[in-house]
């Protein structure tokens, strides 16, 4: 493991007890395993998707990061320190986001809040000053810094929200469903934001979503989990070109003709002139399968098919095996 | 001291968010005004009908009540919300909570305070003021030490109570009850002589809810009445240290309540 790591798991587990009810009085417990023997460690600098279905210990891993629960084994480093012991010095290191709860004071204006958050992280206040400066250009908060938090749209509150989790500095930043909820203009003010700020600042961002859109525009690397363990971790592209290794070549012939007959290549569907051929990307490249059509017939237009990071997480939920 | 700091500025914003509805906020506040002075006019309507309690004067009744009263209104008013704990936990907004460098305890204390308490906590001055007029009290030194040391550990036992019923809270989630009847009952347990109650309620008084310790024996001493069950006179000195081994037990469950905290799904 990297020891210029910021983050580091180190086969971490969280197990929890639960009591289920079995008959009128007496109760049985379970022991339910929300994250089952974690390691990863991450760079400084580095944007991370954490991914994974409902259930699957996204929460559970993000809360050990943060101090709020305390694993069951394994060790966990953020910044150098023990988040479950060091609770309050971690949080000097890091912002944390939820999407669905607020960190603001609900009946106040906006500004209070960031005046708030001053004191209790302990902010200078020339520092302070010169950050929400430029948060509030950046995230255009302007117009409704002297709004009660309670009358904010979910786009303006959340922009609120980001800016309230940046003002003491940190190096991390933990986001935990981010764009759930926005419309498409403020999902995208908001991935703008964050790609920038990474690229500027070099701060590290962990976030956790369904929506991949999100990790296809901002994560240089995803890690994906499914009950309790990490099952996929990589760039983008690699676990593209792990599971998604079949592309498709859509061609518009001249004249409507029979499926194609090339080695590599399977048509999947016509369409009149049009046709579909699937094929793998460590087969055959895009090139010498267009010329391998173009022998045969004549080509008026082609495209490619990429594919969608959505297929791909969808068939490793599924449990696909990525040498299929 | 920046933690306290902290803490009066979150005070303040609670008062301000308060004041967003003012009209609830003030009809509140004259309601709690009503409830405190209720609870003294039933001790001073038992006072009309006999003249002394267990050899209390009125005037010594309300002396026991206000020295009560006083460390349990500062503890209703600045500690007691820590109670809300509760709720946070099962609305799951409890973490957020734990993600600021600021301890959970300030935290809560300061974002949930009440300010309507206010109207409870004014109440047992007066009296305790009234009473401190009409007795015939030798001020020793040693006594004039004793009656703000008394008024301050009623505040730490009370304050410890309430983050010791608290702390259950993250165990099972119903506790409300069982921390009211602790607080509100220890409270009203000692603004009455301890001599008066049975036995049972007797040693609740003192050994499981030890308010006895910063109300009665206190009033006792000063007031030059003779220990109950024999017990030697230094007692009415033993609130400071009854008030610092709750004090750090429940600063430990406290801990370990956090410990165990186990967030909520999502």
């Amino acid at each position: 493991m990297a020891s210029d790591a910021l983050i580091t798991l180190d086969h971490v587990a969280k197990t929890f007890v639960v009591r289920v009810r079995a008959g009128r009085l007496r109760r049985t417990k379970r022991v339910v395993h929300a994250v089952d023997d974690i390691s990863f460690a991450i760079t400084q600098g580095s944007m991370i998707g954490y991914i994974g279905p409902n259930g699957a210990g996204k929460s559970t891993t993000v809360k050990m990061l943060i101090g709020i629960l305390t694993p069951s084994a394994g060790s966990v480093r953020v910044a150098g320190l023990d988040p479950s012991r060091a609770r309050t010095d971690v949080a000097r290191h890091i912002g944390v986001v939820f999407g669905q709860r607020t960190q603001l004071w609900w009946d106040l204006p906006l500004r209070d809040s960031f005046d708030l958050l001053r004191h209790v992280y302990g902010v200078a206040v020339d520092r302070h000053a010169e950050n929400l400066t430029r948060y509030i250009d950046i995230l255009d908060l302007g117009a409704f810094l002297d709004t009660p938090v309670r009358q904010l749209s979910l786009g303006q509150r959340m922009r609120g929200e980001l800016a309230a989790a940046l003002l003491h500095d940190p190096e991390i930043l933990f986001l935990d469903e981010p764009t759930i909820g926005l419309d498409l203009v403020s999902k995208e003010a908001v991935r703008t934001f964050l790609r920038e700020l990474n690229d500027e600042r070099g701060i590290t961002v962990l976030l956790t979503t369904h929506d991949l859109v999100d990790v296809e525009r901002l994560c240089d690397r995803l890690l994906i989990i499914d009950h309790g363990h990490v099952i996929e971790d990589g760039s983008v592209n690699d676990i593209k070109a792990r599971y998604g290794g079949e592309r498709t070549l859509v061609v518009d012939l001249e004249e409507p003709s029979a499926p194609l007959d090339i080695d590599g290549a399977e048509v999947v569907q016509v369409d009149g002139p049009r046709q579909w051929l699937r094929f793998r990307r460590d087969g055959l490249t895009a090139a010498q399968l267009l010329a391998a059509v173009s022998s045969r017939a004549a080509v008026r237009d082609i495209a490619i098919e990429e594919t969608a990071i959505e297929d791909v997480v969808r068939r490793i939920y599924d449990g696909a095996d990525p040498r299929q | 001291m920046n933690s306290l700091a902290v803490y009066r500025r979150l005070v303040g914003a609670r008062v301000r968010s308060d004041l967003q509805y003012r009209t609830s906020f003030f009809m509140f506040l004259a309601g709690q005004v009503l409830v405190g002075g209720a609870d003294f006019l039933a001790i001073v309507v038992i006072f009309g009908r006999v003249d002394s309690l267990s050899g209390w004067s009125a005037f010594d009744v309300a002396f026991l009540y206000g020295l009560s009263g006083v460390g349990f209104g500062l503890g209703d008013l600045l500690v007691s919300q820590v109670e809300t704990a509760s709720d946070h936990i099962k609305a799951g907004t409890f973490d957020a909570f734990l993600v600021r460098p600021l301890g959970s305890l300030w935290q809560l204390a300061g974002m949930e305070f009440a300010p309507r308490r206010l109207g409870r906590a004014v109440q047992p001055f007066v009296v305790l003021a009234i009473a401190l007029t009409r007795l015939d009290i030798d001020w020793t030194v040693p006594h004039v030490v004793l009656l703000p040391v008394s008024l301050l550990s009623g505040f730490a036992i009370y304050s410890a109570i309430w983050v010791l019923t608290s702390s259950v809270s993250f165990w099972t989630v119903e506790t409300q009850e069982l921390a009211n009847s602790f607080t509100y009952g220890g409270n009203t347990l000692t603004s009455y002589p301890v001599d008066v109650f049975g036995g049972v309620l007797q040693r609740i008084v003192i050994f499981v809810v030890p308010v006895a310790f910063v109300a009665y024996f206190p009033a006792v001493e000063l007031l030059d009445k003779p220990m109950p069950f024999g017990l030697p006179r230094f007692v009415a000195w033993l609130g400071p240290v009854v008030a610092a081994i709750l004090v750090l037990a429940a600063r430990g469950i406290w801990r370990l309540a956090l410990r165990h905290y186990r967030s909520t799904g999502s």
